[in-house]
């Protein structure tokens, strides 16, 4: 068996997959545009005004500032994650779609590969649905935000990497739920998304800095579309990286050890 | 390609492994496939000629399907040889994938898709260009009657109606070989004989057909050459009436089952087999066993009938129910 480490041999035949799975949402782009749209516009709401208007400041920012960047990182994690959990573990064991994709020229890798991709577009898609949301309400500063593109694909590509490593040994559809619930629910509230990480213990910062990658993605995110820009910014892009590219290269492998026997 | 031949008198001559021969388009020498501590398939050896409907027949379990799987170049063997279009699947995968058709045994179209469109996306996956796979969706819904179907969901179909979409996805590429894999699983028989309709044609278009069937009336009348299967060995390989004449004779007369008749033909020493709640006589001339048996065992019930397919599969591979 090839090592969970090497790097799959993996061909331009992945955009195919890619693409399938593009039409598919295009053609149905009325019921996938609404949700972003939706969820921009509740966190505002809900959270930024309403538990805004108690919390004056955060860091010296309105609360509903603070908070825009962690809207735009919580949507670039739930967009891949589920996609490239219960969306493509649906496909693979429900539609045996991988199947029907591999009696073609197309290997098991390009097929992960291409779903992968597609996981990080979709986070793309929220993101630029929801950036003339929030720069309509004033709480990102632009052109400085539409950095979040490029970032959202980055980050997006990450959690599809880890999404299909879960993906790849989960029993079942019903298993998907204990990382749902036991990994992203927690880093989606304790990754300075709502409050800021210093609020912490030391020890708690260093283990969400550690463990939680969205702390990393809220970071970059919030410099983003504060115009604050830091050269620490460079580490966490650094940190991103590298757990997306060990990420994604263990989800082929692990996939291939799944579906290949 | 003899296309116009008649069943029963196979176009290639009966065949075997055996150095000398055209090499075949697909060919396996002690092939094996392993699963933990469980041999799938047990070290097998066939050649498959351009242009012929070879079948692979055997009970579950059998390693029919991991058989094709390695074909298909979606399973990697443990050991042996394996060679298709004079390609290695280890080594050119994409290569040999992409003059192949497959029809599954399970039914995997796309659910997101329409008629028209589970052909039309599966061909881009070939790298045909969208113009040519426009057509070629079309013109493959027409060959299996699917025209009216175009822009309907997969979902919506029958389920003859999607075997027959399967059967026109694999061939979007043109395939040089088509393996099928339970081809007509779960058809009525209106819908079995049209898939046999559409896959002598393609037969007859010099098409290479290997396909498994659980119907053995199916690879009787489809196949020019088959190996019968069990426990991953080959146990028999041939046309369909060698196979019948070889092990089966020419006629079988079948009597009901009492322990008189039983002491009758041990007395007579005519060898016999049991099956179920009849006694079976396999004979060359059933006539002659007939008046036999009519004049000295008084049977209750006697019917005489030709040797088929199925009784040669029983013969070899047993009466025990497999799971």
């Amino acid at each position: 068996m090839t090592g969970m480490f090497s790097i799959p041999p993996i061909s331009r035949r992945a955009i195919k997959v890619w693409h399938r799975n593009l039409v598919v949402f295009a053609r149905t782009w009325h019921v996938n545009f609404f949700p972003p749209l939706v969820e921009a516009l509740l966190y505002l709401f809900a959270i930024g005004m309403g538990i805004g208007s108690y919390i004056h400041e955060v860091e010296g920012q309105p609360y509903v500032t603070f908070i825009a960047p962690a809207i735009l990182t919580i949507a670039v994690m739930n967009s891949a994650f589920f996609e490239c959990t219960y969306g493509s573990y649906v496909r693979m064991y429900y539609q045996k779609a991988f199947d029907a994709m591999i009696a073609t020229p197309l290997s098991i890798e390009d097929v992960i590969a291409g779903e992968l991709l597609w996981g990080a577009t979709r986070s793309v898609i929220y993101v630029l649905i929801m950036l003339p949301v929030l720069a309509a309400f004033g709480v990102i500063s632009l052109p400085l935000a539409l950095l979040a593109i490029p970032l959202a694909f980055l980050g997006g590509l990450m959690f599809a990497g880890i999404a299909m490593c879960f993906t790849a040994v989960t029993p079942g559809i019903d298993t998907l739920n204990y990382p749902a619930f036991l990994f992203i629910t927690p880093m989606t509230l304790f990754s300075g998304t709502f409050f800021p990480l210093t609020i912490l213990p030391v020890a708690l910062q260093y283990l969400a800095l550690a463990l939680l990658p969205l702390t990393h993605l809220v970071a970059v995110m919030r410099m983003l579309t504060q115009a604050a820009v830091t050269p620490v910014a460079i580490l966490h892009l650094a940190w991103i990286t590298a757990v997306t590219v060990l990420c994604c290269i263990v989800a082929i492998n692990l996939m291939r050890r799944r579906l290949i026997v | 390609m003899s296309g116009a031949s008649s069943r029963h008198e196979p176009a290639t001559p009966p065949a075997d492994s055996s150095p000398g021969r055209t090499p075949g388009i697909i060919q396996a020498k002690d092939l094996h496939k392993t699963f933990g501590s469980m041999a799938a398939v047990d070290g097998i050896a066939f050649s498959v000629q351009k242009g012929e409907v070879f079948g692979f027949l055997g009970p579950n379990g059998a390693g029919k399907t991991t058989t094709m799987k390695m074909i298909a170049c979606v399973s990697p063997r443990t050991s042996g040889s394996l060679t298709v279009l004079g390609m290695d699947p280890k080594k050119e995968p994409a290569a040999i994938k992409a003059r192949l058709g497959v029809v599954p045994q399970e039914t995997n179209l796309d659910p997101d898709f329409t008629c028209f469109g589970n052909l039309f996306t599966y061909a881009r996956y070939f790298d045909i260009p969208d113009r040519v796979a426009a057509q070629k969706a079309g013109e493959l819904l027409e060959f299996v009657q699917l025209t009216e179907k175009r822009d309907v969901p997969v979902e919506k179909l029958s389920g003859g109606m999607k075997r027959r979409l399967i059967l026109a996805r694999a061939l979007v590429n043109n395939p040089e070989i088509l393996i099928l894999d339970e081809p007509t699983i779960g058809l009525d028989p209106q819908a079995r004989h049209l898939m046999w309709e559409k896959l002598r044609a393609l037969r007859a278009q010099g098409n290479t057909i290997v396909l498994t069937t659980h119907y053995l009336d199916e690879a009787a009348r489809l196949c020019d050459r088959l190996v019968i299967m069990d426990n991953g060995k080959i146990l028999v390989e041939g046309s369909p009436a060698d196979l019948v004449r070889e092990h089966a004779g020419q006629e079988i007369v079948e009597v009901g089952m009492s322990d008189d008749v039983i002491e009758c033909l041990q007395d007579l020493k005519v060898p016999y087999e049991l099956a179920g709640d009849m006694i079976q006589i396999a004979t060359g001339s059933s006539r002659d066993i007939v008046r036999v048996l009519l004049d000295r065992c008084k049977p209750e019930k006697v019917i005489t009938r030709p040797a088929t397919l199925e009784d040669v599969f029983l013969k070899l591979t047993g009466r025990k129910l497999r799971e």
